[in-house]
């Protein structure tokens, strides 16, 4: 239970960041795209440098979770199709709807009720992608 | 208190979303929001139908409550932390989008001609909103992880696949803006 609610704080946290940084704004997404400004490449920059600083750190001082739990973060499987071809996929949604998954759940709460379509039709590729899993060049 | 109820700057922003992501590492977790994507059609019955979504989904009970934060943090940003939600992107964007008939643009969070009630009358939104978020569904699964899990975990775990993926995302971003949309709007 206790554990439960560290995890919604944490959501609720970043839910707030996600809105207060504008970064679930679709706005800033086409901004973005447009080289304009450098609010989100500040964003993502500086979450990326810290991130890099932190993930390292951990990697090498092999601590365990606060939980007492090994702590243990996984490299990604190598290739270059499935991160290409995905990656552009993903790209042309992001900038068409305006928001990746965790604004979607952002701007559920912020009320803009649209963003159910998108999130529906984000289940449906999602569940497409499922079927089609083992046809797909990996 | 007044501060706190501005646009939050990306030298603020940033750092809370590593934050986040030290967190959730700390708990002995990971920061990625699409996989509740893929447990969700399994909650909703798609381990009948591929063996993708066969998992024990209640091991990612945490992320999901983690999601369920992300929706009550936006609630509580958009009515409690904020006066003015209008969001002032740069002025050729402004232009740009008022020409493709986004007149809301420079004067809103969200454009309202996509994210207003009003969206649900208009087919032609709803089959773009539809798309975009099949996109984004199809394109994070495929590429194992979105912008929280590639853009942010992966580079920081200096994982070169995430780096093809986040590449990805911008050729994708790139052509959408500045091929589709003159075609679409």
């Amino acid at each position: 239970m206790m554990r439960s609610i560290i995890y919604v704080l944490v959501g609720i946290f970043f839910g707030v960041v996600m809105f207060k940084s504008e970064a679930a704004s679709w706005f800033r997404i086409y901004e973005m795209f447009q080289f304009e400004a450098f609010h989100m490449y500040g964003i993502i920059g500086s979450a990326l440098i810290l991130g890099m600083i932190f993930t390292q750190w951990v990697k090498k001082s092999n601590r365990k979770s606060l939980f007492g739990d090994d702590i243990v973060i996984a490299d990604k499987a190598k290739s270059f199709t499935r991160y290409a071809v995905g990656g552009v996929l993903f790209g042309l949604g992001w900038a068409l709807a305006g928001a990746c998954p965790g604004p979607m759940y952002t701007l559920l709460g912020a009320g803009f009720m649209p963003i159910l379509v998108v999130i529906f039709g984000a289940l449906l590729g999602t569940f497409i992608y499922g079927l089609l899993k083992n046809k797909l060049p990996h | 208190m007044d501060i706190l109820l501005q646009p939050w700057p990306w030298y603020v922003s940033g750092p809370l979303i590593a934050l986040t992501m030290a967190i959730l590492i700390l708990l002995g977790k990971r920061f990625g929001m699409s996989s509740n994507l893929r447990t969700l059609c399994t909650i909703a019955g798609g381990d009948r139908a591929a063996e993708f979504f066969r998992f024990d989904w209640k091991a990612q009970r945490w992320n999901l409550l983690v999601a369920l934060g992300v929706v009550i943090g936006g609630f509580i940003a958009m009515n409690f932390l904020t006066l003015d939600t209008a969001v002032a992107i740069g002025p050729e964007s402004i232009g740009q989008l008022q020409q493709y008939g986004f007149e809301s643009a420079g004067n809103a969070y969200m454009p309202v001609e996509f994210f207003g009630n009003e969206a649900f009358s208009r087919p032609r939104t709803l089959l773009l909103l539809v798309i975009g978020g099949f996109l984004v569904g199809f394109g994070a699964r495929y590429a194992g992880g979105c912008t929280s899990g590639h853009a942010i975990s992966g580079l920081s775990n200096l994982q070169l696949p995430s780096l093809i993926a986040v590449i990805g995302f911008f050729v994708g971003g790139l052509v959408m803006v500045h091929l589709i949309f003159p075609l679409i709007f």
